[in-house]
């Protein structure tokens, strides 16, 4: 790989499995994915897909036991995460990769005040003191949209959204070099919603951070992403930039996420479309491709043995035998 | 400053102030207190002096308590009693919250076989009764003040490991800890800084409630002889002395009985009244 410097985060064969007592969960199975520096990628796949698993491996913090990284590298900067000491990570964290959780209620600490858990943050990875600290967050909380007079308020006595800036504020305070945001929006009220999307868009602009959108909804990429990757069971099916994917899905699972949104126009008494059956058990992946037992393409070779990754015009990768050409028409 | 700051700690004396028995409790300690500091100015004798002429006299005017069997003031002894029983009291808890605390939070925080093995030892320390335990140390290292205070306070640390372990291990699994872990915090950072502080409410209960028992414990060992030496005063002490002469000067060991019975009672309304105020549920 030439082009090896510009990649801000390359993950090469990643695979995380979980030992469990009803067996070995394969949460994320031989998965590769690159980010650039600056641009947006949407992780998109359905709950247990293995996306926040993957989140949490690019930070070295799958519990272990009962989780492991059984192979694989991941790249961050020209330094591989699975090879650096504890020192070096707690280094990392925060600094340069800074993690948005998924629920405001509970990542922050109830006991202290948010404007200490944004000083945390900065006090922790720089050289700043005192009051220069105190500034530094009250910055940040202007930034995110909080009045300075709020600083010394507990998490309890903000609303969702407003917990979910302060989580935003102290991801950034450190002006990370990847921001992951695990699901952001999820817990939030749709009016929220967003708002706070909007927000960090704004703010990953502003602080020329790159940012691994972890999301199962596939509107929210569309709008915040430069490319999109698709996830369903431990495997990556689908991967290409936004104007690709979203004109011209190939991969079945990544239609039938598709033909599942809602449509305005279509009349009200019509069924929402489903993809039919469920994920397969983590603890017992098909032989074949991880799709095959739901695709309504699936052939024999599909039961056999999964077709792996490969190009199918310049930029988009997927993983399928057969790819259809999309009937709903553009989604771009 | 402490009371500006935290917003839960207001919001938990605020709780405690509608509870008319821990209120009342909370009176009675902080008299206790009082009196203990400043027993040098209070007390009408000192505890050591002695009216030979005047022995084992009923409560009068002059002794408001009576005297024991070497002419000395009751009530002067009870006073100067309530520094041991305090001190004792604090002291001893202050240990095993220290010890039992961190051997607890160790344990839940790295779990596997660290736990395991602090956890086992701390079963093998609970199958032994605490008051048992207590006297082999007070015997093995000999009667006095400081000795009695280790004592009482080894014997309660399994008590604390085990709770705090409890709160350690329900608190880490927390998306908080997992968010500072994110951050780049240490372990330690971690443990004291994110996890302790949200393990604090069961903990306080428990110490207050310790209290009360260490004082009991202090008071059963110097009743044996293993605990204050004479003659300074300890209310256990004193009832020890007092049992010879149960038929004749019964108020002899009814005064230290009632401190004994007072003190207990009042720490306990505390403790419950704390437990219910520190309870998240109950937000009236």
């Amino acid at each position: 790989m030439a082009d090896f410097q510009k990649k801000l985060l390359d993950i090469r064969d990643l695979t995380v499995q979980f030992d469990t007592d009803s067996g070995v969960v394969h949460a994320v199975n031989h998965l590769n994915m690159q980010l650039e520096e600056g641009k947006a990628l949407g992780f998109v796949g359905e709950t247990g897909a293995g996306k926040t698993t993957t989140a949490l491996a690019i930070l070295q913090l799958i519990q272990s036991p009962p989780g492991e990284i059984t192979s694989g590298e991941i790249w961050f900067k020209g330094q591989n995460v699975r090879e650096m000491t504890e020192a070096e990570l707690r280094n990392m964290r925060g600094r340069e990769i800074a993690m948005i959780f998924q629920d405001p209620m509970t990542s922050l600490n109830p006991i202290m005040t948010v404007e200490e858990q944004i000083m945390e943050m900065i006090s922790l990875h720089s050289d700043l003191k005192g009051s220069e600290v105190r500034e530094r967050a009250l910055e940040m909380m202007r930034l995110v949209g909080i009045r300075p007079e709020r600083a010394k308020d507990y998490p309890h006595q903000f609303s969702g959204g407003m917990r979910q800036r302060v989580g935003i504020a102290i991801a950034l305070a450190c002006k990370p070099s990847l921001l992951i945001a695990d699901e952001p929006t999820t817990a939030l009220d749709v009016t929220i919603q967003a708002q706070v999307l909007e927000l960090i868009k704004d703010l990953q602009k502003q602080v020329k951070t790159s940012m691994l959108l972890i999301t199962h909804d596939l509107g929210i990429v569309a709008e915040t992403c430069d490319s999109v990757a698709i996830m369903y069971a431990g495997h990556l099916v689908e991967y290409a930039d936004i104007q690709h994917l979203y004109g011209n899905p190939l991969h079945p699972y990544t239609q039938g996420l598709f033909n599942a949104v809602p449509d305005l126009e279509s009349p009200i008494t019509e069924k929402l479309a489903v993809i039919q059956g469920l994920p397969p058990d983590p603890t017992n992946l098909p032989r074949g491709c991880s799709f095959s037992p739901r695709c309504p393409y699936a052939q024999a070779e599909c039961l056999e043995k999964p077709c792996g990754m490969r190009e199918i015009e310049p930029g988009h990768f997927i993983d399928c035998y057969f790819p259809h050409q999309y009937e709903g028409g553009s989604r771009a | 400053m402490l009371l500006k700051k935290n917003s839960m700690l207001r919001l938990t004396l605020v709780r405690l102030r509608r509870n008319h028995l821990a209120m009342i409790g909370l009176a009675v300690v902080l008299t206790l207190i009082f009196v203990a500091v400043f027993a040098d100015y209070i007390a009408p004798f000192k505890y050591s002096r002695q009216h030979l002429r005047e022995t084992l006299q009923a409560p009068n005017a002059k002794y408001l308590l009576g005297t024991d069997e070497f002419g000395r003031d009751v009530l002067s002894r009870l006073i100067y009693g309530a520094r041991v029983s305090l001190q004792v009291g604090l002291v001893a808890v202050s240990i095993s919250l220290f010890v039992g605390g961190s051997l607890g939070a160790v344990a839940g925080f790295y779990g596997g076989k660290l736990d395991n093995l602090i956890m086992r030892l701390m079963d093998v320390q609970l199958a032994v009764p605490s008051t048992l335990l207590a006297i082999a140390i007070a015997a093995a290292l000999g009667p006095g003040l400081f000795n009695l205070m280790i004592a009482v306070g080894i014997s309660s640390v399994p008590r604390f490991a085990r709770l705090l372990r409890a709160s350690v291990l329900s608190v880490k699994e927390m998306e908080f800890v997992e968010a500072a872990r994110a951050m780049g915090a240490s372990d330690f950072r971690i443990i004291v800084l994110h996890i302790l502080p949200n393990c604090c409410a069961p903990l306080i209960v428990q110490a207050t409630l310790s209290v009360a028992n260490a004082i009991l414990s202090s008071a059963s060992l110097s009743f044996i002889g293993l605990g204050i030496q004479p003659p300074y005063p300890e209310w256990g002490g004193m009832l020890s002395s007092a049992r010879d002469y149960l038929r004749s000067s019964p108020y002899l060991s009814m005064f230290p009985g009632i401190a004994i019975v007072v003190t207990i009672i009042a720490l306990n309304f505390i403790g419950d009244g704390l437990r219910d105020a520190l309870d998240p549920k109950q937000k009236r």
